[in-house]
């Protein structure tokens, strides 16, 4: 039964995702072309003269009407061809494979390390209120909303790099000296790992501490208080007391009882951060010289490189897509009455 | 979620402390690694291949670095110590000899005979046939640059014998012969070009965006877009003295402060082009060496566009340059990097060096007089715009700009123009009534840059200055010889001129600088703002 509705759920998420996907693209595309700017003028360079941007307006197909224009893209993607990037010279869906990865990976291990210091900190904070732990608590949640991202990661940089020099050097993925990993995820922890080479990973993971911590430090805030906040709320519930009065463990009120209701909220605050993350991603990018996807996009916008923006943006609605199902399916895995009510 | 589920979450908080422990410096290997260069730039490279459309600015360095021409520039050590391409100094690169015809009609090169590409085939007059035909025929910004020095057509580049090639000219001009130094007349091979052309893309443009093959001091050993490019030395070279380092690493780093973090720490050999902020405070601190000269032929600008009212009367524009705090805007936008542009010490030009000194200072009364004397005396309102791509210093110039016009009545509003933007709204449609500008010309002519910035129409007159005598002068002296002794004389009226119409009003020369270790020499500065990594090598102990 749960199962049976469970895939019903996939199925109708993923229909309902068709639509939007589709207005995705048009509105892209016409966003796009709506941004000031010529690219054509962009990219004839300097002292190109009237002719040769009309030249390369012809050739970027820029001097076609709308429609048709709209028409070409329709059918490229119909192809699954993204297009090719002017400014970097590469085919967008080449560019989406190799720095989607490393924005991913970035984004998922900053996830993990914040989760797995906010939660323990919030249901501690929620236990003992008041205690010197929910102040720590506060004081993190605090700062980590009110630093901005860049200031974090240059303040890690300088202190961590420039001043104690026990952070490697903040150029990238990986240091000079280490070749990457074969490409079979893309993650370069897990392509070192897989292809048996705890150096490289050891690397790569040296490399991602600091753009993680800096990243973790930002996603750390709303997660802590979601979970403590919603710990006391169910702690004060009365399941929880008539449980405790039941003569229940405290243990097994506070994990099996209070901590599971109070996942869904925080499963919730989950997927927004996971987006904010990738959205802070770009300055985090820019500081440590990470070659994600967000530092493409902004290049791309500046340089009104259409093919770019709608290969990120199209990429970027997939995912959510995708992590909106995630998290559905995560709520009937936590909340028995989600499946059945769908 | 149960007990274990919790666990495994607390878990994640352990391997990030398990983390901690790999954190360990890179900076020993870095500087024990002698054979490899690392170097830090800014910029993105979008493709090998200088020729092909949309190729940026930054991708020139590939051209420099790993291609040949017929022809180089040779260096100089200027007055301030700094090692400078040198513009008077042509060598051979490729060609072994070169001698113009008698009549001076055509230019006849030898190639050096042991030359060879990097799969092993030699360099012949027919790739260099090929190359220029393409530099001169896929359009663009390499045509328009061919087109300077007059090379325009593939009728004139001619095949002699396997090792000797001709250049028929279509007029004397002393911009041919430098115009084959520039990064654009690079030679590929042919034999590779040919194989991989197709129909829709006859120069194989679309090979040699990615697989490069010349005949260079380095050849190309790993392109990753977005974040890396290495080269290795081509050990067979035949264009000069081999290079010292065996590999380059040049890695992309979009943060400035993470590029100074690294040249400060000693993890790259040389920070490419740093803001004039920090070439001075790197300079105070010793950490690293700065290295840099004023660009040659190169001016930050504050340009009045003559299409709109004021400053159709000459007086406004030599009242708005009277009214410009320049050694604050030096100070503050150019940290003192740079080479002085005002303050010149009579409107009669001292000689023919350009850029020199304009006869302008800061002077509010002389600038109030002679607003007063025309029909705007009691001010008026223009938006002042920079591009954000320049806003380093474009951003401090145009704040203190704005404070000196409001003294004699001028409002101005500051507005800010995208990058993708500006080429279009100042250079194409020419738009702007008031803006900062910074045209520098490749070869190092004063007509060379007057061409570019006097004439009507030509790109980067952004002000529309549009006069008869000026354009007269202008075409006169573009092809004539230096040593010509009509072209002095020429020349300083068409300064005298600059000075008192004063369509564009310079701030200062800037400079480019960089930051190197200190164990490293042979940094050059040249005209194309590219490093040379050819000429760089570790300081002797």
């Amino acid at each position: 039964m749960a199962q049976a509705s469970r895939t019903g759920i996939i199925v109708k998420r993923a229909l309902q995702a068709l639509p939007v996907l589709a207005g995705i693209v048009v509105v892209t595309f016409l966003l796009t072309r709506a941004l000031p700017g010529d690219p054509a003028a962009y990219f004839a360079g300097p002292s190109a003269d009237a002719r040769s941007i009309a030249e390369i307006r012809k050739s970027l197909g820029l001097d076609r009407s709308l429609p048709e224009q709209l028409l070409i893209y329709v059918g490229q993607l119909a192809r699954g061809d993204l297009g090719q990037s002017i400014s970097t010279g590469q085919p967008v869906m080449d560019e989406l494979i190799r720095r989607l990865p490393a924005s991913l990976e970035l984004t998922l291990a900053a996830l993990a390390l914040s989760i797995g210091i906010a939660i323990p900190l919030g249901i501690l904070a929620a236990t003992h209120p008041d205690s010197w732990i929910d102040h720590l608590c506060r004081m993190l949640t605090t700062a980590g909303v009110s630093l901005p991202t860049f200031f974090t990661g240059l303040a890690l940089v300088y202190v961590f790099y420039y001043l104690l020099g026990v952070a490697p050097a903040p150029m990238g993925r990986l240091d000079i000296a280490v070749l990457s990993p074969p490409h079979i995820t893309g993650f370069y922890t897990i392509d070192a790992l897989l292809a048996g080479d705890p150096a490289t990973a050891r690397a790569a993971i040296a490399q991602l501490a600091l753009p993680a911590i800096t990243l973790a430090l930002f996603t750390l805030a709303p997660i802590a208080r979601m979970t403590r906040g919603a710990m006391l709320q169910v702690l004060s519930s009365e399941f929880v007391r008539t449980a405790r009065a039941a003569g229940l463990s405290g243990r097994t009120v506070l994990f099996t009882y209070a901590f599971r209701n109070a996942l869904l909220p925080v499963i919730t605050t989950l997927g927004m951060v996971f987006s904010f993350a990738l959205g802070a991603n770009v300055l985090v990018e820019k500081v440590f010289a990470w070659p994600g996807i967000g530092s493409y996009a902004i290049e791309a916008l500046v340089v009104s490189d259409y093919a770019a923006v709608q290969g990120f943006v199209l990429a970027m609605a997939i995912l959510f897509v995708l992590l909106n199902l995630v998290i559905d399916i995560a709520y009937t895995l936590i909340d028995p009455r989600v499946g059945k009510d769908a | 979620m149960h007990r274990r589920a919790f666990l495994a979450g607390t878990g994640a908080v352990a391997l990030g402390a398990e983390v901690l422990p790999f954190l360990k410096s890179s900076a020993a290997w870095a500087k024990g690694a002698g054979d490899t260069l690392i170097v830090a730039v800014g910029t993105t490279i979008n493709s090998l291949d200088l020729h092909r459309v949309g190729t940026n600015r930054p991708s020139y360095q590939v051209t420099v670095n790993i291609y040949d021409r017929l022809l180089r520039f040779g260096t100089k050590v200027n007055a301030e110590g700094a090692i400078v391409y040198d513009y008077g100094k042509l060598e051979g690169e490729l060609a072994e000899s070169w001698e113009t015809a008698p009549d001076g009609m055509s230019v006849t090169f030898k190639l050096k005979k042991d030359a060879k590409f990097w799969d092993g085939t030699p360099v012949t007059a027919d790739d260099v046939k090929w190359s220029l035909d393409r530099a001169v025929s896929l359009g663009g910004f390499p045509a328009v640059q061919m087109k300077a020095g007059n090379l325009v057509k593939p009728e004139q580049f001619e095949v002699v014998d396997p090792h000797t090639f001709r250049i028929k000219l279509l007029r004397k001009s002393k911009l041919t012969l430098p115009d084959l130094a520039v990064p654009v007349p690079f030679i590929l091979s042919s034999k590779v070009g040919k194989a991989k052309a197709t129909e829709k893309d006859p120069w194989a443009t679309e090979h040699f965006h990615r697989n490069p093959m010349g005949s260079g001091a380095y050849k190309l050993e790993r392109w990753d877009p977005g974040q890396q490019i290495v080269y290795t030395r081509n050990d067979a070279w035949k264009g000069g003295a081999l290079p010292a380092f065996k590999r380059v690493v040049i890695r992309e780093i979009p943060a400035q402060a993470t590029r100074r973090a690294l040249i400060e720490r000693g993890d790259v050999h040389l920070s490419f082009e740093i803001p004039a902020k920090d070439a001075k405070e790197i300079k105070a601190k010793g950490t690293a060496e700065v290295v840099g000269a004023p660009i040659d032929n190169c001016l930050h600008v504050l340009c009045t566009n003559l299409t709109f009212e004021p400053f159709k009367d000459k007086r406004v524009r030599q009242a708005i340059a009277y009214a410009l705090p320049y050694e604050q805007i030096f100070e503050q936008a150019a940290y003192g990097r740079g080479a002085k542009m005002w303050g010149g010490k009579s409107a009669e030009p001292a000689g023919i060096a350009w850029p020199q000194p304009f006869p302008y200072t800061t002077d509010y009364d002389k600038a109030k007089d002679l607003l007063a004397q025309t029909a705007f005396k009691d001010g008026f309102e223009v938006p002042l715009s920079f591009d954000l791509g320049t806003a380093e210093w474009g951003e401090p110039a145009a704040l203190l700009i704005q404070e000196g016009l409001a003294k004699i009545g001028i409002k101005t509003t500051i507005d800010k123009i995208p990058g993708a933007n500006w080429r279009t709204v100042a250079l194409v449609q020419k738009k702007l009534p008031l803006h900062l500008e910074n045209f520098g010309g490749w070869l190092n002519t004063p007509c060379y840059y007057f061409f570019w910035a006097y004439v009507k129409g030509n790109l980067f007159n952004s002000s529309n200055y549009d006069d008869a005598e000026m354009k007269t002068l202008i075409d006169e002296t573009l092809h004539m010889a230096m040593d010509d002794p009509a072209y002095a004389p020429k020349l300083k009226r068409m300064i005298a001129k600059a000075f008192d119409d004063v369509p564009r009003i310079p701030l200062w020369q800037p400079y480019l600088d960089s930051a190197v270790r200190k164990d490293i020499a042979g940094y050059s500065s040249w005209f194309h703002r590219q490093p040379d990594m050819r000429l760089i090598k570790p300081k002797e102990a």
